[in-house]
């Protein structure tokens, strides 16, 4: 190596010096720490021991865990949350982008976005009241019996997600206008001229031309859905029955009520085992629907 | 005549639809305010009354002095203030050295940071948690702020998408001049990032300050308590007493909600560029 290219490599690492340790310290450790974690039995006071799989078997398969259930609640959740928020979202900006007042509209959206998860999940439990409730007594004055949102098993999984469509729509939306805006007006007036209606320019230009960030929202909100606690946790505490209860909520549960550090560790392997395949195969399919300008 | 006729009431009836999602959007917000200055057997009133009279002011003392909310306030933010600063400093270091130098292992360093993006928090949740007990640093600031100064490679790939962007003449000039790695990173690259550091400054706090789960884990002592921990153990004291819990809640966004009222139109833009540019 020579002098100048010894320089280069200290100036190199110098500067990515303070990440790099921080990779290896709080990523790359913890994540190969998790892996190996999940074979093993430990609850922070005893020795860990070695189990092979059965935490896997134990959570996948042994009837007790509520694994299953877990798993059923967040892909319940994400089906409730992600198409509605996508589709809201992009009908939204694509309303935006065509009328006056743009900011002001777009500023109020955004609003929910940036206020904590806890504030509002209280908020929200006390419009969702079943008894006292704003939404109930609303929904009274229309002659309707309001639903027990967040007390009937049935549907507390529904009232969390509209919560969080709530709370979502108005972040996908700016991202939608932010993509929707950086499409090249000749492509609109080019099919203006050729005698285009406006369904036409939606389904030719709009929903192609915006379809990279219809792919990066997507995997964003994927990510997030099974990523989903904090509303839980607040508004339903995991009830009625469990029947709210995330995988997230569940790793909590696991590591740091019950002190089983390895199922813990075996739910988090297996959740991120499955936003990975999501996340491959998505992009191994998004050649087929995303469209890239050249 | 008709043409603009159709297209006038299409405009109106956008119009319409923006103002019903605008109201439903701010009536969580009226709600609580509103709430959170009834007296108790206001709240349940049917049908419900928006303006109460007399106003309960006192609800919002009475929420203020039942937990220290001043002191979770300046935790808060003291976090918040750590993480960016320290974030800006190391990620736009990091992003320097990957857009700029020629190290060994440069590619192969930028993939696995990449690659991290895609492991959820709740997976090195765990043993960090784990590592930090042995190290002593449970019920301390020290997990809510040292990683996040330490590591973020969503900020350092955003800061070397950036610089990948400016003209490379810029520094390439000085390097003939012969000026050093630390010369053209503080004097040429720094203060052309400055849109890209803020972007990023406005991240790292939003998601700092409305972090819930590290300090759910992490602190136990009520005096280290953030913001929505302190709410959260609130919720658990005054279970049914709407007004105090809606005043809480009032008094833990209205900070947040100011700052976006100032700055409102920078912070969404921010947000909207990170959308982009991945």
């Amino acid at each position: 190596m020579s002098k100048k290219e010894l320089k280069e490599n200290l100036w190199g690492f110098g500067f990515i010096a303070p990440q790099l340790i921080g990779f290896l310290v709080f990523s790359l450790f913890p994540t190969v720490a998790a892996i190996i974690l999940s074979f093993f039995e430990w609850d922070l006071v005893s020795k860990p021991k070695w189990v092979g799989t059965s935490n896997f078997k134990y959570i996948f398969f042994s009837g007790e865990s509520d694994f299953p259930l877990a798993l059923k609640n967040t892909v319940l959740y994400i089906l409730y949350t992600i198409p509605a928020q996508l589709f809201l979202a992009l009908v939204f900006a694509v309303i935006l982008n065509n009328v006056g007042l743009k900011m002001l509209y777009r500023a109020i959206f955004f609003l929910p976005t940036i206020t904590n998860s806890v504030a509002i999940s209280l908020v929200w439990t006390w419009l969702l009241n079943g008894d006292f409730g704003i939404i109930n007594t609303l929904l009274k004055s229309l002659g309707i019996e309001g639903p027990q949102w967040l007390t009937d098993p049935n549907l507390v999984m529904l009232s969390i997600s509209l919560m969080s469509i709530w709370w979502g729509v108005g972040y996908y939306t700016t991202i939608f206008l932010a993509g929707l805006q950086s499409i090249p007006n000749v492509y609109y007036e080019a099919a203006t001229i050729d005698g285009a209606n406006a369904v036409q320019k939606f389904f030719r230009i709009t929903l192609p031309m915006v379809s990279p960030t219809t792919f990066f929202v997507l995997i964003m909100s994927l990510i997030n859905g099974f990523q989903v606690f904090d509303q839980i946790y607040i508004m339903t505490n995991g009830g009625p029955a469990k029947a709210s209860m995330s995988l997230v909520f569940l790793i909590y549960q696991y590591g740091f009520k019950d002190f089983k550090m390895g199922w813990a560790a075996a739910v988090s392997m297996v959740m991120f085992a499955i936003i990975l395949t999501i996340t491959l195969v998505q992009f191994k399919f998004s050649n087929r629907w995303v469209y890239y300008e050249r | 005549m008709t043409i603009n006729r159709k297209k006038m009431a299409t405009k109106l009836f956008l119009h319409l639809i923006l103002i019903l999602v605008s109201i439903s959007m701010i009536f969580p917000f009226l709600w609580m305010i509103s709430t959170s200055l009834k007296s108790l057997d206001q709240v349940f009133l049917i049908p419900p009354i928006w303006i109460p009279k007399p106003l309960q002011w006192k609800n919002y003392l009475n929420a203020w002095n039942a937990l220290p909310f001043g002191n979770a306030y300046l935790n808060s933010l003291k976090i918040a203030l750590i993480c960016v600063i320290g974030q800006l400093i190391t990620c736009s270091m990091a992003a320097y050295a990957l857009a700029k130098i020629n190290f060994r292992g440069k590619n192969m360093i930028f993939i696995a940071f990449l690659a991290t993006m895609m492991i959820p928090s709740q997976v090195t949740m765990i043993p960090t948690f784990i590592l930090y007990k042995y190290i002593g640093w449970i019920d301390t600031h020290l997990p809510l702020t040292v990683p996040w100064v330490l590591f973020s490679a969503f900020g350092v790939f955003l800061i070397r998408q950036f610089i990948l962007t400016l003209p490379k003449e810029l520094d390439e000039a000085a390097i003939i001049d012969g000026a050093n790695h630390f010369v053209i990173y503080t004097k040429i690259i720094l203060p052309l990032i400055v849109p890209v550091l803020a972007t990023l400054a406005i991240f790292t706090f939003m998601s700092s300050w409305n972090n819930f789960l590290g300090p759910l884990i992490y602190l136990n002592s009520p005096e280290k308590y953030t913001v929505p921990l302190l709410l959260a153990q609130f919720k658990g004291i005054y279970i049914t007493d709407w007004t105090l819990l809606m005043a809480a809640s009032t008094i833990a966004i209205v900070p947040v909600l100011i700052v976006y009222l100032l700055g409102q139109r920078y912070i969404i833009e921010s947000i909207a560029l990170t959308g982009i540019k991945s």
